[in-house]
């Protein structure tokens, strides 16, 4: 009598959720495990706990309004949301923007992504037991979060960029803040590799964890460091250089493993990257209008007009289809975070719960991002 | 491959399509729901077209019709192009799933059921991604009324 039950409890699979308060899907994420033992059989995410559908919204609103509600999808990069909507504008009623915007647009996404990651990296680091890293991103992010206080008043969902420019020209000391955090910055960077990418403890939960193949990777759509690391080619800077990215040299970071670690190592890299994009424009602003006149209200062609521009999640794609009306008659978001969740379960499949949270870490998820 | 080759590489499949009479962005192409299936899995399958990344898919609702959008991307060659397919059936709207195509099609395929009401046959999963499943009406719709959570401006 006993032996069976034991026979049965060995054979049984269960069910845990994790989330939608779970501090490692940073957000209101409800992930549901089948689970055999400790290892997972499958994850199925739940999602709409914050879904506000900003897609129905934008159909009832001006274009002008429509950039404010994209900080409010992936906050993290707010100031690259803001550019895509405003880019597809800008082409869509033929305005040229000037040099100096364009290279302001530059210098603030390449800040933006530093911050993204410099946030992502101390939350990681947290997720797998390390405290101290929480406190050195956040330290240095707070540099960074001055200079965008400093320029248009906001510290996180900063409405910056405008159809037609940016919203206030920058301010005189902006060169030198910007300078003076590159030089902190690179001192610091080298911090981060002794804490975490050196250490032995962070090495064994990170290399060889959470695979992602490059035909799954491309298959999923799954972009930005994320997809990169797994070896899929997808950076928009390079494909389809918007804004100052063509007159900029940089590299695309790559890796093949697509793991947890070569995801971490891509995003690593790519703040070295971000720090010699802004060291190449931030002494020669050019000078001009950093702000083109538009009319008060925006009225776009009939047609479609799709942008796509590179945030630090991933490929970022707006698709306005308009009927030459002020607002579009439909309203798309290709968001980065929502398709890389897709592949959440074929790299989860098969590990523990403890690497889970690994994995989630290195996906990098904003969750309004998903559930917009 | 420029435009113009692709194009007419994609009329050689011999599958019945139609190209929109103004200028786009994107090398545009209509084809009917029922062909849709066939033309994609060409579409990623020849050599020479490959697109193997679908990069969006969304669903408009025209009032007269419904419309699914593909925009597709090769990554070995480079080039992009767009599907479109047009469901007149406005009570039960149905498409097939390209799902075993395009894995990210599961989630995009689900929120365009949860949005717009558009079935996608041989989806592996198709049920409400973001709203409750006891949502009634599709929000994205334009005859979709909803007095206590959409406010007018």
């Amino acid at each position: 009598m006993k032996k069976e039950v034991v026979n049965e409890m060995k054979e049984q699979e269960y069910f845990i959720n994790m989330g939608p308060q779970h501090p490692s899907t940073h957000g209101v994420l409800r992930l549901l495990l089948s689970l055999d033992g400790e290892i997972i059989k499958n994850v199925e995410p739940h999602l709409g706990y914050i879904h506000r559908s900003i897609e129905k919204m934008c159909e009832r609103d001006s274009y002008k309004m429509i950039v404010h509600l994209t900080d409010r999808m992936d906050y993290l990069s707010c100031h690259m949301n803001n550019e895509a909507v405003c880019l597809s504008v800008e082409k869509a009623i033929e305005l040229e923007v000037s040099d100096r915007v364009k290279v302001i647009r530059t210098i603030m996404s390449e800040l933006t992504r530093l911050s993204s990651h410099q946030l992502w990296w101390g939350v990681m680091g947290m997720d797998l037991g390390a405290i101290t890293s929480f406190l050195y991103g956040f330290r240095d992010r707070e540099m960074i979060t001055d200079i965008f206080e400093e320029t248009c008043g906001a510290r996180l969902t900063m409405n910056y960029n405008v159809p037609g420019g940016v919203m206030f020209d920058i301010p005189d000391n902006f060169q030198t803040k910007v300078k003076e955090f590159i030089t902190h910055f690179r001192k610091k960077l080298p911090e981060y590799d002794d804490l975490l990418s050196n250490n032995i403890i962070f090495r064994s939960r990170t290399e060889g964890v959470g695979v992602l193949s490059k035909e799954d990777a491309i298959s999923y759509g799954v972009t930005g460091p994320s997809g990169r690391a797994s070896g899929f080619s997808c950076d928009i800077r390079k494909q389809n250089p918007y804004s100052a990215y063509d007159r900029v040299d940089f590299k695309e970071i790559l890796y093949s493993t697509g793991d947890c670690f070569a995801r971490y190592k891509s995003r690593i890299d790519e703040m070295w990257e971000s720090m010699s994009i802004i060291e190449q424009l931030i002494d020669n602003i050019p000078e001009g209008s950093a702000r083109e006149k538009t009319r008060a209200v925006i009225k776009l062609p009939k047609g479609e007009f799709y942008q796509k521009v590179e945030t630090a999640r991933g490929e970022f794609g707006v698709y306005i289809v308009s009927d030459g009306k002020k607002s579009p008659y439909r309203l798309k978001f290709r968001s980065p975070g929502f398709s890389t969740l897709n592949a959440l379960n074929t790299m989860a499949k098969g590990s523990k719960i403890a690497d889970l949270v690994a994995i989630m870490s290195t996906i990098d998820l904003v969750i309004p991002d998903i559930d917009r | 491959m420029n435009n113009q080759e692709l194009k007419a590489k994609i009329e050689s499949f011999g599958i019945e399509i139609t190209f929109p009479e103004e200028e786009t962005q994107f090398l545009t192409l209509t084809v009917n729901p029922s062909k849709l299936h066939e033309l994609a899995k060409q579409l990623k399958e020849d050599n020479d077209t490959s697109f193997d990344y679908m990069f969006c898919q969304a669903g408009i609702d025209w009032e007269e019709y419904f419309e699914v959008i593909y925009h597709l991307r090769s990554t070995t060659h480079g080039h992009e192009v767009v599907v479109r397919t047009q469901i007149t059936d406005r009570e039960s709207p149905t498409v097939d799933s390209v799902y075993n195509l395009w894995k990210t099609a599961d989630f995009h395929e689900r929120e365009i059921f949860d949005l717009l009401g558009i079935k996608f046959n041989t989806h592996p999963d198709l049920r409400r991604i973001f709203l409750d499943d006891d949502w009634e009406g599709f929000p994205l719709r334009k005859d979709y009324k909803d007095d206590i959570n959409i406010v007018e401006l």
